[in-house]
């Protein structure tokens, strides 16, 4: 009777840590936004500001997802070796993008104002960066990635309506196609990027 | 001398067409399915990436210095010239909400044109805003192409005023044949109000403006970017495609099939 008593218990406690982990896409950005707030505005040096905004990247961002969203009509021809490849380089070079991106903001004040499902897969987060003396306000929308609602990943941000990840993959598309569509070329050109 | 325009109008659109459809062939196919977004087919891409280097240098040497001097006036001074600035863009806005059919947006435009070049002394003051007459996006004779369903055409890169399209090229050329107020007041009529100087003033007034708003945003793309080049061609054509379907930013993202095919969860 114990042993019932203990394995109700433990299900309805397994059930309800379910349920705090499944967060809203808003949510995921809200927590986002003020985790990078904090470090952004602390005193740390900018080494461990940059190793703690990539461990938020790490556990929030679909990298993987963006790496082969960026490798467009090429990510169909390339052999499991070369994805590989590609895979670590571009966490690499994403992470060392990303933050050299973020640490130059000091007290960034985003608000998320709405959200709306697409489909089962994504979500759209509509947030506004506010205005500072420097700049007038920006909006930013969140592209999230729903397939595991427990697990919302971002997948993409829409600068005042300008994809950055489909920015990437033309970026990434003209290198391939001005090397005769040699994916190396691309290799290298990431490469030497991480050495910079 | 409407006719005239209209009949000038039917050329130009007849011409983009048949431009737009040879700039077909080297298309880039971004997906299978047809989302609406196509790729202007960079048709002199080595000699654009050459003029693009030569406005880089002319960027770092003129403009990125001008928008950092012109950061360091007071916060009201740049809103006041930005205003100003954006008061006259409606003397080419009002046109194409009409050439749009977008009556309501002339309308309200119309309204903040008047309330701010009297009330708002020149534009520099915002007052139509306080009366409920909320800013909305400029068009352009470019814009108005698109919408009527002219395709970009061939993406290339002019040398000190950067990237463009055939078609938007083309738009550009109607401000200068009597589609812009402002250009005809100052540089084609002698009027004793205004100069040539002064539409000059504001062309390069607006740049900096431009330049100044976007410092930080240029530099982290240039620190970012593996080919600068690419990046500054997607988003300018990503930018004219948003403004030519008046894309609602706050509900609407550019839609991509790529996304639709990943799966990594």
């Amino acid at each position: 009777m114990k042993v019932l008593r203990f394995l109700i218990f433990f299900i309805i406690c397994i059930n309800s840590n379910n349920i705090t982990y499944a967060k809203s896409p808003s949510d995921l950005i809200n927590g986002i936004v003020d985790e990078a707030a904090s470090i952004l505005s602390s005193e740390d040096p900018v080494e461990s500001k940059i190793i703690k905004l990539n461990s938020i990247a790490e556990r929030s961002v679909d990298i993987n997802g963006i790496g082969m969203y960026t490798l467009g009509k090429y990510r169909k021809t390339i052999d499991e070796d070369q994805k590989s490849k590609y895979q670590k380089l571009f966490r690499s070079y994403f992470l060392k993008s990303f933050s050299s991106r973020l640490v130059d903001y000091t007290n960034p004040r985003i608000n998320v104002v709405s959200q709306k499902k697409i489909n089962d897969k994504y979500t759209i987060v509509n947030s506004i960066l506010e205005a500072t003396s420097k700049r007038p306000q920006v909006k930013i929308d969140w592209r999230i990635y729903t397939k595991n609602p427990d697990r919302p990943l971002i997948r993409d941000l829409i600068v005042e309506g300008l994809s950055l990840a489909r920015t990437q993959k033309e970026e990434f598309n003209s290198i391939i196609q001005n090397n005769d569509g040699d994916i190396n070329a691309l290799f290298k050109t990431l490469e030497e990027f991480l050495i910079k | 001398m409407k006719k005239l325009f209209s009949v000038l109008l039917i050329i130009i659109f007849s011409l983009i067409n048949s431009l737009a459809v040879a700039g077909d062939d080297g298309k880039i196919e971004i997906n299978g399915k047809n989302n609406g977004y196509v790729e202007a087919n960079d048709c002199f891409e080595k000699v654009n990436r050459g003029i693009f280097a030569f406005n880089q240098v002319i960027d770092k040497i003129i403009f990125k210095p001008l928008a950092k001097g012109y950061r360091m006036f007071p916060q009201p001074i740049r809103s006041g010239t930005s205003n100003a600035l954006s008061n006259l863009s409606n003397v080419v806005t009002v046109p194409n909400n009409v050439l749009q059919g977008q009556f309501k947006d002339a309308g309200v435009n119309t309204a903040r044109f008047v309330i701010n070049s009297t009330l708002g002394i020149a534009g520099i003051f915002d007052v139509a805003s306080y009366y409920g007459l909320k800013k909305s996006d400029n068009e352009d004779y470019g814009q108005t192409l698109g919408v009527w369903g002219a395709g970009p055409g061939c993406y290339f890169v002019l040398p000190v005023l950067g990237p463009t399209t055939v078609r938007d090229t083309i738009g550009s050329v109607v401000n200068l044949i009597g589609g812009d107020a402002w250009y005809n007041v100052t540089v084609i009529n002698d009027t004793q109000y205004f100069s040539e100087a002064d539409y000059y003033i504001s062309r390069i007034l607006d740049g900096i403006d431009f330049r100044a708003k976007n410092l930080e945003s240029f530099e982290s793309l240039e620190k970012s970017s593996v080919d600068l080049y690419a990046s500054v061609r997607s988003l300018y054509l990503q930018d004219r495609y948003r403004k030519i379907r008046n894309i609602d930013k706050t509900t609407d993202t550019l839609s991509d099939d790529d996304w639709e095919e990943l799966d990594s969860q």
